[in-house]
């Protein structure tokens, strides 16, 4: 065990999965020389030159779509969106291409997209969106939203194991200021695995991302209250691991879904749906979703502030609940 | 697996060229000189085409794969009449000479994604015509086993990527084979088309873009038709030859009469041996008309009488026809012999798509995600 940043731990992981498999190589905006607009891929174009950590042209479409051919010829592609902002940029390859591609055609893209995501630092409407759900509604793509260190590491090893497109959302906000221990050899964390962060009884408070770190100031503060929260880190939005949290659910009988990503339709009302439709009959309370509004991502501090929920927003939501 | 030395005289070269050459020479000097698009010329003697390598039985065959084309595109024409095709039916009618020398120019290592009016590249490939007209009509013999239609199919062991309707998607990943092939040092080629109609949309430009800068063994076919769907090229784009674009993206472009089966497969052939040495992209614009509308369903009214016309007279089966009787000395009892093979093949095709079942409904959620054995196992350095 080794203790790492966050955005060690991806560094970490990429070096490890490119020393292990010839075939695993990097694309994207300025990622070789200069090391990734946040200094991710520092030095790993010195270690395995220009060929496997390829400067691309500003050219989200092109990499994405050039991902999926050299996938298609064998090789395992890494591409890097510079902000998970700009994928927008590459929809058609992701979803018309690479996503159906294997169902129409039976060949596998084992391609994965970094996509650094998410707010908390004035990147404004267009440097700090959590795109996940919009992509949760494609059949064939896969979608990690790593919250620790450690996960970033072995959902990473999973994702260029896997002979599926995936998603790698990986939180800027959480690069530098997350730290935790990471086994220093090599290990996956199985896609579509949930994991219990925290035990409780009496609410369920399934979150991933940068909320995983809200919810865990909110539950502590509530445990001081004699509270007990069970904090559900999703770790995999598609596909996600609706067992563990229909069987949290089924013992405290209350859900609060929170995430970074909008209100409407947002991953949070597939979850709400699936435990109404599923787990009605354990409920003591409605599920309820704790999300940002329905509105762009703010640049302001004020507003972002207002935008992205805060510790005493999920204390509020928690207590509402509870009370109900 | 063999991978490029870091220091390998081409990585050198390219750093070079990179860094101190265009630093010194100034951001107004050019990596590659090229000058301006090139008008193919025709082939114009049996010892020409012997110059590109291809025998009187290479010829014959090409002609062949021409008559089949049209063939199960005339075939396809009555199934859907009849209602035994699902959905829409396109043809090539006009582009079988351009397909097919296109399909014949590659190299059995190289890949290619053809498009909508490229029929001819999958039988100059290999694929089977049963299972084209099993394609049409959604039958679990086509490639895509009836999860899609039509043209939408390739058959991946024959070295061909299945297309998407939204063109120029497919431009990207040809360039990503060919990143691959260049990565891997492999002396393989890509061969990506597009249409005119497709010219406008921004992936044409990123692919050839992001190709040009790293000089990838990939060539680039325009099959320029005249119309996407009723659109004719003056809205499409404003210079005067979609393959100038070659310019700009710093590689050759080349102008080629699409309706003449040896021009288009010599400048292919040119164009594939030249990436497969290091010479970088090439943009061919295969010049023909589609002789009928955009599908079945479209009457290309909007498409001048005269047009039509003059491309009728220059049909590219009697073109390569009379090509063949005065160069070969192609014989009427060939021809016979020829057209009859043809027919007896497109009968047995019929029979076997005909035979082939409907997929099976329990089978529609199979293979959304691939199995985690699906590919091999990782390759240690």
């Amino acid at each position: 065990m080794a203790e790492r940043t966050y955005l060690e731990a991806i560094a970490e992981s990429l070096r490890t999965e490119m020393q292990r498999d010839e075939r695993v190589f990097l694309i994207g905006q300025d990622i070789g020389a200069y090391g990734g607009a946040f200094k991710v891929t520092n030095g790993l174009q010195e270690t395995f030159g220009e060929w496997r950590v390829i400067d691309a042209p500003l050219s989200e479409t092109a990499i994405v779509g050039g991902c999926t051919g050299a996938a298609l010829m064998g090789l395992r592609p890494v591409a890097e969106m510079q902000f998970a902002d700009f994928v927008s940029c590459a929809w058609d390859q992701l979803v018309t291409v690479a996503a159906k591609q294997h169902w129409r055609a039976g060949t596998p893209v084992p391609i994965v997209i970094r996509l650094p995501s998410g707010g908390g630092f004035a990147g404004g409407p267009f440097h700090s969106q959590n795109p996940e759900s919009s992509f949760a509604h494609v059949p064939g793509l896969k979608i990690v939203c790593p919250a620790t260190p450690s996960d970033a590491k072995g959902l990473l090893a999973s994702a260029v194991d896997d002979p599926n497109p995936v998603l790698f959302f990986e939180h800027k906000h959480l690069y530098r200021r997350i730290r935790g221990d990471v086994a220093e050899e090599r290990f996956t964390v199985p896609i579509g695995t949930a994991r219990l962060e925290r035990d409780g009884d009496d609410v369920t408070l399934v979150t991933w991302g940068a909320m995983l770190h809200v919810a865990i100031e909110a539950a502590a503060a509530l445990a001081a209250e004699d509270v007990s929260v069970e904090i559900v880190d999703l770790r995999s939005i598609l596909p996600w691991d609706s067992d563990a949290v229909l069987n949290s659910v089924r013992k405290t009988s209350r859900l609060l879904v929170l995430h970074e990503d909008t209100y409407t339709a947002g991953f949070g009302a597939e979850i709400l749906a699936t435990v109404a439709a599923e787990s009605f009959e354990y409920l003591d309370a409605p599920p309820q979703r704790l999300t940002a509004p329905d509105c762009p991502v703010p640049l302001a501090p004020s507003l972002e502030r207002r935008f992205l929920p805060q510790v005493e927003d999920v204390l509020h939501a928690l207590r509402e609940l509870l009370a109900y | 697996m063999h991978y490029p030395h870091p220091e390998s005289s081409r990585t050198q070269a390219f750093r070079w060229a990179r860094t101190g050459l265009m630093r010194r020479c100034g951001r107004i000097q050019c990596q590659r000189a090229v000058s301006e698009v090139r008008h193919a010329n025709p082939v114009a003697s049996f010892d020409e085409a012997r110059e590109i390598g291809l025998d009187r039985t290479d010829l014959v065959s090409m002609y062949r794969n021409m008559l089949l084309t049209r063939g199960i595109e005339d075939r396809g024409r009555t199934l859907f009449k009849q209602g035994k095709i699902p959905g829409s039916f396109y043809t090539g009618l006009g582009n079988e000479a351009s397909a097919v020398a296109i399909g014949s120019a590659m190299g059995p290592d190289d890949v290619g994604t053809p498009i909508q009016r490229n029929i001819g590249v999958h039988l100059a490939r290999g694929t089977q015509p049963w299972k084209i007209l099993a394609q049409y009509m959604g039958r679990q013999g086509g490639p895509s086993v009836g999860r899609d239609g039509n043209v939408h199919f390739a058959e991946f062991d024959l070295g061909l990527i299945t297309m998407v309707s939204h063109l120029p998607a497919m431009l990207p990943v040809a360039t990503g084979c060919a990143l691959a092939f260049r990565i891997r040092d492999e002396q393989r080629v890509a061969v990506g088309w597009f249409g005119d109609g497709s010219s406008a949309r921004g992936d044409a430009h990123e692919a050839m873009n992001l190709a040009g800068t790293r000089e990838l063994p990939v060539v680039f076919i325009c099959n320029n038709n005249h119309f996407a769907y009723s659109t004719p090229n003056r809205l499409e784009y404003a210079i005067e030859h979609l393959a100038e674009r070659a310019l700009a993206y710093g590689f050759d472009g080349v102008v080629v009469d699409g309706t003449e089966l040896l021009s288009v497969y010599r400048e292919t052939h040119l164009a594939i041996e030249k990436a497969r040495s290091g010479g970088g992209p090439t943009l061919i614009e295969s010049v023909t008309l589609r002789l009928e509308g955009h599908g079945v369903h479209d009457d290309a009214s909007y498409v001048p009488r005269e047009l039509i016309d003059e491309y009728r007279d220059r049909d590219p089966i009697d073109q390569f026809h009379r090509w063949l009787v005065e160069h070969v000395d192609f014989t009427p009892d060939e021809q016979r012999e020829l057209e009859s093979a043809v027919k007896q093949a497109l009968n047995e095709a019929l029979k076997l798509a005909e035979a082939s079942p409907e997929p099976n409904a329990d089978s529609l959620l199979d293979g959304v995600y691939a199995a985690r054995d699906a590919l091999e196992a990782p390759h240690f350095s």
